[in-house]
């Protein structure tokens, strides 16, 4: 099996999965779920510090760079606003 | 390829991924969840640093902490009520890093389609594509949000023509980019080799995205944000994975579809809330007809209250329910609501909040409002449960909501027929404080207004919660 083809079934298996576990997420965290879900689409930062790790080429560098620090925002900022709204989210 | 024991610990930051998302889903192990997640973050990008030979450290590091800083600071201080722009912002530099690492690996593989191979090459551009819609659309949204970009629906002529044919442009110049052939046959066209194209179609490919991102959410109108704002962290989620594809890097597909998957399921959610399709929201420019329905406001008369009189109806009803809408987010009154609340339970009435799915600006929006008031979350009710309880309800409160609580939406008439509404209509009295009667942003008038049994309580929502607070003391 070619290796797009792996990678195809990753794909199509993760969003399946992803479908599964939240779809039962109750409208009172639909805030938090997102903001949570928006971090974590900040894993782009893995293939950002790929390229600049590596990076000869200047612009490859500049693009890497800028990609790492985009996506560590995202990263950094949507867990800790995330975990911000969710400790207040309380039972009394 | 990464070896084996990156490819181990990245399946493991798969699991905490999946099982972090699934703890989010239930408010007492959101926080656990949440943390899970951002452990299994740390796992992949401290195995990716250690997996590769890294020749430059000092930017790197540099960077990271340069995103973290601002992250952190940006999360730490923001106000709960900013919460949808936060997002959004957020959300667009995801896309923005997708689209980057796309760029960059362009660049690197030599910036010419041949080299690329038609796999690759697709999905450089595929990735490049929706990141840089995700990036400037996202952009517009917390523009939006935060009042530096008109709420209101931006439209031209020919729009959707343009939009078109700016998507078929994309497309066109994505297959040259991503296959020789076609690339042999475009490239004539503009007077250059085959070879020769591979620069400035790339760059002919950012700017198109970047417009077509803003020109997508540009005429969405500020009632529909909810459904922008999730539907862009879908596809910044969809930007990653594919950028996972050009990496031919697992953890990368798997992260970024989980994200795709929830911000679908959620831009759903909030299409059925609004009894609307995602094609309406996203086409529909809602809310144009503003100003001829406006016409027919304060017509009608309507029964007005003070303080004072508002605090006796609520001090002595056996049991009162809260609708928040955005309005609540706009003024800040949330602490003071729930003063009120609190003073009222100590005379012993029963409160409860009814929180429609689209009230405010993001999903959910209200529920953090209230939960950052201390508001306990078993308080609040969701649309179906709580118009089970309108016919026992003494009073309800509507504190800055419109669209949600408009009758109308019974109408098959009306443009809002159909859409889910809290039934407020059905309960003894209704409160109903608002700045004016001007409409919400439907833009059509709210026949709830002029019912016999609806008081309406005029005023900034903060100003006149604070007094409302005094007067239930004393009452």
């Amino acid at each position: 099996m070619g290796e797009l083809l792996i990678l195809l079934y990753i794909f199509v298996l993760a969003t399946l999965a992803g479908r599964e576990v939240i779809s039962k997420v109750p409208p009172t965290l639909h805030t938090p779920l997102m903001s949570g879900a928006n971090a974590i689409s900040g894993i782009a930062i893995i293939g950002a510090l790929m390229v600049t790790a590596a990076a000869g080429q200047l612009w490859v560098k500049v693009l890497g760079t800028a990609g790492i620090v985009m996506a560590t925002i995202n990263v950094v900022g949507g867990f800790m606003v995330t975990d911000r709204m969710l400790q207040m989210f309380r039972k009394r | 390829m990464e070896n084996t024991i990156t490819q181990i610990v990245y399946l493991i930051s798969a699991v905490l991924f999946v099982s972090g998302i699934k703890l989010l889903s239930s408010p007492a192990t959101a926080r656990s969840g949440n943390a899970r997640a951002s452990l299994a973050m740390l796992l992949a990008i401290v195995v990716t640093l250690l997996d590769h030979e890294i020749l430059n450290w000092t930017t790197v590091l540099a960077a990271m902490a340069a995103g973290a800083v601002i992250g952190g600071l940006l999360a730490r201080y923001i106000e709960m009520t900013a919460m949808p722009q936060l997002v959004a912002v957020f959300n667009g530099f995801g896309g923005g890093a997708s689209a980057a690492v796309a760029a960059a690996e362009f660049v690197r593989a030599g910036g010419s389609s041949p080299s690329l191979g038609v796999d690759v090459g697709v999905t450089i551009v595929l990735s490049t594509l929706i990141g840089a819609v995700t990036f400037s659309g996202s952009l517009i949204a917390f523009g939006k949000l935060q009042g530096i970009v008109t709420g209101k629906p931006v439209t031209f002529p020919l729009q959707k023509t343009f939009n078109g044919l700016l998507f078929l442009l994309t497309l066109l110049v994505g297959a040259s980019l991503a296959h020789v052939a076609v690339a042999d046959a475009v490239a004539p066209l503009v007077g250059m080799g085959g070879l020769e194209i591979s620069g400035p179609f790339f760059l002919t490919l950012v700017v198109a995205a970047l417009i077509l991102g803003v020109l997508l959410v540009i005429p969405i109108g500020g009632a529909d944000m909810p459904v922008v704002v999730s539907l862009l962290n879908s596809y910044s989620g969809i930007a990653a994975a594919t950028t996972g594809f050009v990496l031919n890097n697992y953890i990368l597909i798997i992260a970024g579809s989980l994200v795709g998957a929830a911000g679908l399921i959620l831009t759903q959610l909030m299409c059925k809330a609004m009894n609307r399709s995602l094609g309406n929201v996203a086409f529909g420019a809602f809310g144009t007809e503003g100003p001829t329905a406006k016409a027919k406001t304060g017509e009608r008369p309507v029964r007005d209250v003070d303080a004072e009189q508002a605090a006796m109806v609520l001090a002595y009803a056996g049991s009162v329910a809260v609708v928040p809408g955005y309005g609540l987010a706009v003024a800040q009154a949330q602490h003071e609501l729930k003063k009120v609340c609190d003073l009222l339970e100590d005379r012993g009435v029963t409160v409860r909040f009814g929180v429609h799915p689209v009230a405010g600006r993001m999903p959910g929006h209200m529920n953090v409002l209230l939960a950052e008031a201390d508001v306990s979350y078993d308080k609040l009710l969701d649309l179906d449960d709580i118009n089970a309880e309108f016919d026992s309800t003494d009073v309800v409160l509507i504190v800055g909501a419109n669209d949600v609580v408009n009758p109308a939406a019974r109408d098959p008439d009306s443009v809002i027929a159909g859409m889910p509404i809290l039934d407020v209509d059905k309960a003894r009295t209704v409160i109903v404080m608002k700045r004016s009667l001007s409409p919400g942003f439907a833009g059509i008038d709210n026949d709830l207004f002029y019912m016999d049994n609806t008081l309406m309580f005029f005023g900034d929502a903060r100003d006149q919660m604070t007094e409302l607070v005094k007067e239930v003391r004393e009452a």
